[in-house]
């Protein structure tokens, strides 16, 4: 059987990563490479990384501390943050990220996904949708979730799929940092409406979301970031209550 | 020494990186030549099957990989390298592979998501020497939308998504994963590294 995933997020900003992982006992908590081998370790199944550098830089800053993550990490982990072009898809692939994630150029320019799949495979093209309820509908926002396009979530998921994303990273702005769960209800019309693998993020604060969120959801992966980061959930320990409740992990670490 | 054969289609770093940390030397190839000199090669790969067999005969190295198999010397195939190994495959037309193992390569048949992504386990059959070691039920990562179609004597190992997929596939000296041994911590360091040993 398959696995749920669960993934960590990480935000690096100029190579370093931001409000570190405070729990792991690590020497430096902002170094991106410690911070990716711990995880690797204690049962992530997975990384995020979210590059959130604002300096001219930022390309060869995240290339660099990709290549210093994966020589030490070998689970699968995906880089987003900024990326416009095909150039840039590939600088990051070829230091060594397995995927990479495009939110508002996806938007603005769907063709990046379509050649980013044709030309690197559709698994590596992870599609990152920032989601807003207005008057009880989803729509997609972007630049961080500072405009609305208008579109419809479910809209939107179906094009990305069209286009040739491998998955979809949702995040629900309605429930990120409240820690009241994960958007349930929906996790599960969009898990019905396209037939590629949905990654959960946004509110999970207790195991019993993880569960939800992956039974009633019907996630393929759940994201998180806090929670993991303060020690607030352990994720070792969140994988034994899962598969207590009938969620599928990866427990042999 | 390792001949890592790039079929200039997927980033082989992390491939490199867990070689390094078993310590094992390797050299590159993106044409044939001194290729003979090696004891054992790696095709990785990821993407669609015809471009990079464009790209392996466009270099010369689909004759070359196919007369080093000959040989006798281990080969091993990962995830499309896998599937690179078989006669054909299905995948945007009908295209041709390196042969070396009997079977094609077709889309998964389920109903659940495509691509196949993330840990699965495996179904290990005893007696494949690449997966001495591993235990039965080890989670591995995947990540393809096509599977091998073969004869079960060729088979090692299997995982369940759907239907039976091939996991682990070998004939005589030649071996394939259809999974990524390099992301799959453990049990993947215990299969590149058995691979090394032969």
């Amino acid at each position: 059987m398959l696995k749920t995933r669960i993934i960590p997020c990480l935000d690096v900003d100029n190579g370093r990563v931001v409000k570190g992982i405070n729990f792991l006992n690590l020497v430096d908590a902002g170094d991106p490479v410690e911070c990716a081998k711990r995880y690797s370790e204690s049962g992530a199944d997975e990384l995020v990384f979210l590059d959130i550098t604002a300096s001219s830089n930022r390309r060869e800053t995240i290339v660099e501390t990709i290549r210093k993550v994966s020589e030490v990490t070998f689970i699968p982990f995906t880089v987003g943050g900024g990326i416009r072009s095909i150039n840039d898809i590939e600088k990051i692939l070829q230091a060594g990220s397995d995927k990479v994630s495009i939110n508002t150029q996806a938007v603005l320019n769907k063709s990046l996904i379509t050649e980013g799949a044709n030309n690197f495979g559709s698994q590596c093209i992870v599609v990152a949708i920032d989601s807003k309820k207005v008057n009880g509908i989803d729509h997609v926002f972007i630049y961080g979730g500072r405009e609305d396009t208008g579109i419809t979530v479910l809209d939107w998921v179906k094009e990305c799929e069209n286009c040739g994303a491998g998955e979809i990273l949702l995040t629900s702005w309605d429930k990120d940092g409240t820690k009241s769960g994960f958007d349930d209800e929906l996790l599960a019309k969009v898990t019905k409406k396209v037939k590629i693998p949905i990654i959960a993020s946004g509110g999970g604060g207790t195991m019993n979301h993880f569960v939800t969120a992956a039974l009633h959801g019907g996630a393929s992966a759940l994201l998180a970031a806090s929670v993991f980061h303060f020690g607030e959930i352990d994720i070792l320990e969140l994988k034994k209550y899962m598969a207590k409740n009938g969620v599928q992990v990866r427990l042999d670490i | 020494m390792i001949g890592i054969i790039d079929s200039k289609i997927c980033n082989i770093y992390s491939l490199t990186n867990m070689l390094k940390k078993l310590n094992a030397d390797f050299i590159i190839f993106d044409n044939p030549e001194n290729i003979q000199s090696v004891d054992r090669i790696i095709l990785p790969g990821v993407g669609a099957f015809p471009k990079a067999m464009e790209n392996l005969s466009k270099s010369g190295l689909k004759d070359a990989i196919i007369q080093f198999a000959r040989s006798g010397k281990p080969v091993l195939g990962i995830c499309l390298g896998m599937q690179l190994l078989f006669d054909k495959s299905t995948e945007f037309g009908i295209s041709e592979g390196l042969g070396l193992i009997p079977g094609e390569i077709i889309k998964i048949k389920t109903d659940l998501v495509l691509p196949h992504i993330g840990w699965n386990d495996l179904s290990i059959k005893p007696g494949c020497k690449i997966l001495e070691r591993v235990d039965n039920g080890a989670d591995v990562y995947f990540v393809h939308s096509y599977r091998a179609e073969t004869d079960t004597k060729y088979i090692a190992a299997t995982t369940n998504y759907g239907e039976l997929i091939p996991a682990v596939v070998y004939k005589d000296n030649v071996y394939g994963a259809q999974f990524h041994p390099e992301k799959s911590m453990k049990w993947g360091e215990i299969i590149l590294s058995n691979f090394i040993k032969l």
